[in-house]
């Protein structure tokens, strides 16, 4: 029993030794890639423009459900002039990095591993080997320093129509004043709380993409599975272990920043 | 075996590989001269496509040492693998051909990861070498649009458009029928004279290699057992080249022994 758990820690290490190896290597590799400026925009294109109709329609039904909720229990207290400051902040502090990140990896984060299992399995990994094109420089590094740039993008972009979606709850169907729910966010809202958000999306975008980046990347060191199984097996445990790193990652950096 | 090592470009000295328990490769030696098309023979699990591997870097060997050009490659020795890969092409038995991206982008992705041509040079060396093999037309297909013989011919614009000196074929026959085998075969011999690399073809198809090479070694259990020209091969009498040249004749035998079986049955019936 004891063995097994000493296996099973020591195998946990490995795995994130490996994994910090790997993202080191995907950012050491962007100082000899070459163009990488194109690979980095049509990386910024998956991630951004494919997931924007999710990342608009989730947070346009975050903020609405936020501003319904909101409203009723201000609503006890008396205190629904302060819908904004309720909405505003639950989005940009928590709700806002965390969703968005979580739908990207659920977009972009599996399509990502499943490209790169496939292309693990078909050899066109070995073949950019074979060729003396580094895989990590080609393949990885685009994707990862795209993420620094949309992950926040598409959170401004979440927490923006967020805002709205709690305007139109507050406003347009409970009957508060848009001005108040407008004042509030204004007055609510602090560079720190802003700061506190970019953080975190560029935290979540950097550990999802490079978590679905190496479990596809590594999909045949599956153990469990080969073939088109182990691409299936090494996808799953990306988006699954993604969702877990954005939460667990939330908590680390919300109760540093606090 | 005893050719002069300065008139080799590829010479590959005690090589061996294991996977766990299984030793795919045990020593095995090869001699590939300049300019020459040399093909290595052996059946199915014999360790070739490892060999391959091993020499294209993609499985590291255990044990064993390879020159290429007069000059050991080196485990560890970044620029020595370098200059090899960049002098050196590697054509998957599966192509390995980027299905997200068009034949010509397929072909231009060497030129544009490797090299700081300008755009407009690359995309001109990449359309010629489609049009060295007549896929000119089906430039703007991606690789899943085409059929299996053009996506061969893809691999291969992919393969020589860096201009290398030395191209290795993993099985470029495998699963074809044979007509098509033997236009793959023609199709390398007649590249290999035209842009005068170095290949080195590994195969389990006797007859289209003994036409088609200049040289043929044969792999059985992880060595070497035999290394010459085609002529050499076909008055071998070493054991397994006379087991690999006389199959059809052994299957003849076997085949005709059944149905002396099987009249003998009749007779007693």
């Amino acid at each position: 029993m004891l063995r097994a758990i000493g296996r099973y820690s020591l195998s946990i290490v490995h795995e994130l030794g490996d994994f910090a190896l790997f993202t080191g290597q995907s950012f050491r590799s962007a100082l000899g890639a070459r163009r990488l400026g194109r690979r980095i925009a049509r990386a910024g294109f998956e991630q951004g423009v494919r997931c924007l109709p999710v990342i608009l329609i989730v947070g346009m039904f975050t903020g609405l459900v936020l501003g319904l909720q909101g409203y009723y229990v201000l609503n006890r207290f008396g205190s629904e002039s302060l819908l904004g400051t309720l909405v505003s902040l639950s989005l940009i502090r928590e709700l806002g990095p965390a969703l968005a990140a979580l739908m990207l990896v659920g977009q972009a984060g599996s399509a990502l591993a499943a490209e790169l299992g496939i292309q693990r399995n078909t050899e066109q990994i070995a073949a950019l080997e074979t060729m003396g094109v580094s895989s990590h420089a080609y393949l990885i590094t685009p994707r990862l320093l795209a993420a620094l740039v949309v992950y926040p993008m598409q959170t401004a972009l979440f927490v923006t129509v967020g805002l709205w979606g709690g305007s139109l709850s507050g406003s347009l169907l409970l009957g508060l004043e848009p001005g108040v729910y407008w004042s509030s966010v204004e007055h609510a809202v602090k560079a720190q709380d802003v700061r506190e958000c970019i953080i975190k999306a560029v935290t979540f975008g950097l550990l999802t993409i490079s978590l679905c980046a190496y479990h596809g990347f590594n999909a045949h060191r599956c153990s469990s599975a080969t073939g088109a199984r182990a691409v299936s097996a090494s996808t799953t445990r990306a988006v699954v272990q993604s969702s877990i790193i954005v939460l667990a990652a939330d908590y680390i950096i919300t109760s540093f920043l606090v | 075996m005893g050719a002069d090592s300065n008139s080799q470009l590829l010479r590959i000295e005690g090589l061996s590989k294991r996977f766990g328990q299984n030793i795919v490769l045990d020593g095995a030696s090869l001699n590939v001269p300049h300019g020459s098309l040399v093909t290595v023979l052996g059946r199915s699990g014999a360790g070739k496509s490892v060999l391959l591997k091993c020499l294209a870097d993609v499985i590291r060997p255990d044990a064993g040492s390879i020159h290429f050009d007069g000059k050991p490659l080196t485990i560890g020795d970044a620029l020595a693998r370098a200059d090899f890969r960049r002098r050196c092409s590697f054509l998957f038995q599966s192509n390995a051909l980027f299905d997200s991206l068009t034949a010509l982008e397929n072909v231009a992705l060497p030129l544009e990861q490797t090299t700081d041509l300008p755009d407009k040079e690359i995309r001109e060396r990449s359309l010629e070498a489609l049009r060295q093999i007549e896929l000119e037309a089906h430039q703007d297909r991606y690789p899943s649009q085409l059929s299996g013989g053009m996506q061969k011919r893809l691999a291969l614009a992919r393969a020589i458009v860096t201009r290398p000196e030395l191209v290795l074929f993993d099985e470029p026959t495998a699963g074809l029928d044979p007509l098509r085998r033997n236009a793959v075969f023609a199709m390398i011999a007649k590249y290999q004279r035209q842009f005068g690399f170095t290949a080195l073809v590994v195969t389990h198809d006797l007859t289209e290699a003994l036409i088609a090479s200049d040289r043929v070694a044969l792999l059985d259990k992880g060595r070497m057992c035999f290394e010459g020209t085609p002529a050499e091969f076909s008055a071998s009498t070493v054991a397994m080249v006379e087991d690999f040249r006389d199959s059809a004749e052994a299957l003849g035998r076997t085949l005709a022994a059944i149905r002396r079986g099987e009249a003998l049955q009749s007779e007693d019936s």
